[in-house]
């Protein structure tokens, strides 16, 4: 009896073990049987390469280059922004903080990640839009830029708390080695220890990107919807998640437009798979240190 | 070039680290300093427990707030059984080969995926396919497979942090693998095991996208009478009044916007405070 309920138990823990690889290939073959049905009548080639988004008027065209561009611009801008700053904090709470501070800033900068993005978006909306727009003396503060700068401070945490823990995963003897030497403290943090800690802070970077590509309201909220080949970052942009997420409740379900929606979330879902796949890498290098 | 004596350069790094690691901090006081300031005046016991009227423009916000909940609790009840056990799969069944490392890979990959497309997933299989509606459940369905990552992660490290010993001491005693389980492991994890749950509480709480098209309303007139109803939702409701309608008085967005805040933030402190209570409070 007893060992007839430990197998019915293992079998049911197991399943639920598996679920986790059926709702990742459920959900990719979602996309893939709506997407595939797109392309059925719409070239892939045409829909990455060309830059014209007209999915309602007549002639119809479903061209995502320039919704592609308004998603790389802006993670790029994000990144500019986040990368130098986060690695930066990560390395001085890390290393230079005194302990007792340490996890005081920690908690602070992963304070950000329990702000709802459409909070953010407004406070956006509100605060840094006008801003851009005066500073620039722009038509619209509405722009890739807008975007860049609020979408960097959400990928902060991110960067910082996994760059931060792969700098603290160094073991102590690489530093006390170069101290030994006649080193600096800071030539020691600079040439050995950010070194040693690269593999795990390039994958908080590929995390961070990840966050920024899939992040949604925000980014809609800010960066004025304008589907076109941006020309500098102050353009108003779109990107791929806005465009889902803005145009999904006007399509007729099944319709051509409705499955378009589906095509670009599967472009997504291959990218951020991508990103994911090799920040896991770089995490598992970073391991066998 | 000039070339800066060691110790010079050493303080001035060290100023420009510190420099950064403010920077990244100062925005998210800003941001929760703003809300606070600009929100605070348009909260009240009316605010909270009304109907919104003249379409947003005045009124309270109840029924976003109680949809949201009602959202939340149906993804949690979802999720949690599903996510704790494929941790105790995970941390005590699975064996070190190709399946685990895909189990893995996958849940890595679910975590990542960009939440709008788990809300296009959500219309094309629980809207659309199994003809729920746009519905609480729907919605609930939705983010119970976004937070399943979380939830797995977290459980496991739990599961994990109970020592070894306690297993083998029961083991030896001929107690079996799932008694063990049940009577020892799991006690022992639920702290950290309920941490974490609270914790993905907060996340989806706040999360837009994956309801949009899945349970959200612009609008509805009454509270839900049952899952299959579609609701307001706090985030969306949010994101309406300030992109949507013209002419909207700034202190409601605001005063929704803090309501919003506070209840992620709030969630997410008990869950610290929870952390920290029962790490003072192990056995081990």
């Amino acid at each position: 009896m007893r060992e007839y309920l430990d197998y019915i138990i293992e079998t049911i823990v197991f399943i639920c073990g598996m679920l986790s690889i059926v709702f990742v290939v459920l959900i990719f073959s979602f996309l893939l049987k709506e997407g595939l049905s797109f392309f059925k009548d719409f070239s892939f080639v045409k829909f990455i390469t060309n830059q014209f988004w007209y999915p309602s008027s007549t002639p119809l065209s479903f061209g995502i280059l320039s919704l592609i561009c308004g998603s790389v611009l802006v993670t790029l801008g994000a990144c500019l922004i986040a990368v130098p700053i986060g690695v930066m904090s990560a390395l001085f709470i890390a290393e230079i903080a005194p302990k007792g501070v340490r996890d005081i800033l920690k908690s602070l900068v992963e304070l950000m990640t329990a702000i709802p993005s459409v909070v953010i978006g407004f406070v956006g909306m509100v605060t840094v839009v006008p801003l851009v727009k005066n500073i620039f003396n722009l038509p619209t503060g509405l722009s890739a830029f807008s975007g860049s700068i609020m979408l960097g401070f959400m990928a902060m945490p991110t960067i910082v708390t996994i760059s931060e823990d792969a700098i603290r995963s160094i073991p102590w003897q690489y530093k006390e080695g170069a101290l030994a030497l006649g080193a600096t403290k800071w030539q020691a943090l600079r040439r050995i220890i950010l070194k040693a800690a690269m593999p795990g802070i390039i994958a908080a970077i590929m995390l961070g990107i990840g966050r920024v590509i899939g992040e949604t309201m925000a980014v809609m909220m800010i960066t004025g919807n304008a589907a076109h080949v941006p020309h500098s970052i102050f353009d108003p942009i779109r990107t791929m998640t806005a465009t889902i997420a803005a145009e999904m409740g006007e399509t007729v379900r099944g319709g051509v437009h409705y499955k378009s929606l589906f095509a670009i979330g599967l472009v997504l879902f291959l990218i951020t798979f991508v990103v994911n796949f090799v920040a896991d890498l770089f995490l598992g290098k970073n391991k066998n240190l | 070039m000039i070339r800066l004596s060691p110790k010079l350069s050493q303080k001035l790094s060290y100023i420009l680290l510190f420099m950064a690691t403010i920077l990244a901090i100062v925005p998210v006081l800003v941001i929760m300093f703003l809300i606070v300031k600009n929100g605070a005046s348009a909260i009240s016991w009316e605010f909270l427990t009304s109907m919104p009227k003249d379409g947003m423009r005045s009124g309270g916000i109840l029924p976003a707030i109680v949809g949201t909940f009602a959202i939340v609790m149906c993804a949690v009840v979802i999720t949690l059984p599903i996510g704790v056990c494929a941790a105790i799969y995970l941390n005590e069944y699975a064996k070190d080969n190709f399946l685990t490392r895909v189990i893995k890979l996958a849940i890595v990959n679910l975590a990542g995926i960009p939440s709008v497309v788990y809300g296009l997933f959500g219309l094309g299989i629980f809207v659309m396919f199994f003809k729920l509606g746009v519905s609480i459940i729907a919605g609930a369905l939705t983010l119970s497979i976004m937070e399943l990552p979380v939830i797995i992660t977290t459980s496991r490290n739990a599961l994990n942090s109970v020592p070894k010993s306690f297993r083998e001491a029961s083991l030896s005693l001929g107690v079996s693998r799932w008694q063990t389980i049940r009577h020892i492991v799991l006690p022992n994890a639920l702290p950290g095991i309920l941490t974490g749950t609270i914790l993905s509480i907060a996340r989806i709480s706040g999360e837009t996208a994956p309801i949009l098209f899945t349970a959200a309303a612009f609008y509805v007139p009454h509270l839900p009478k049952s899952i299959f109803d579609q609701v307001m939702a706090l985030p969306y409701h949010l994101y309406i009044i300030s992109t949507q309608i013209p002419n909207m008085p700034k202190n409601i967005i605001y005063g929704t916007a803090l309501v919003l805040m506070m209840m992620v933030l709030s969630i997410s402190f008990v869950a610290i405070f929870a952390r920290v209570y029962f790490r003072k409070h192990r056995k081990w």
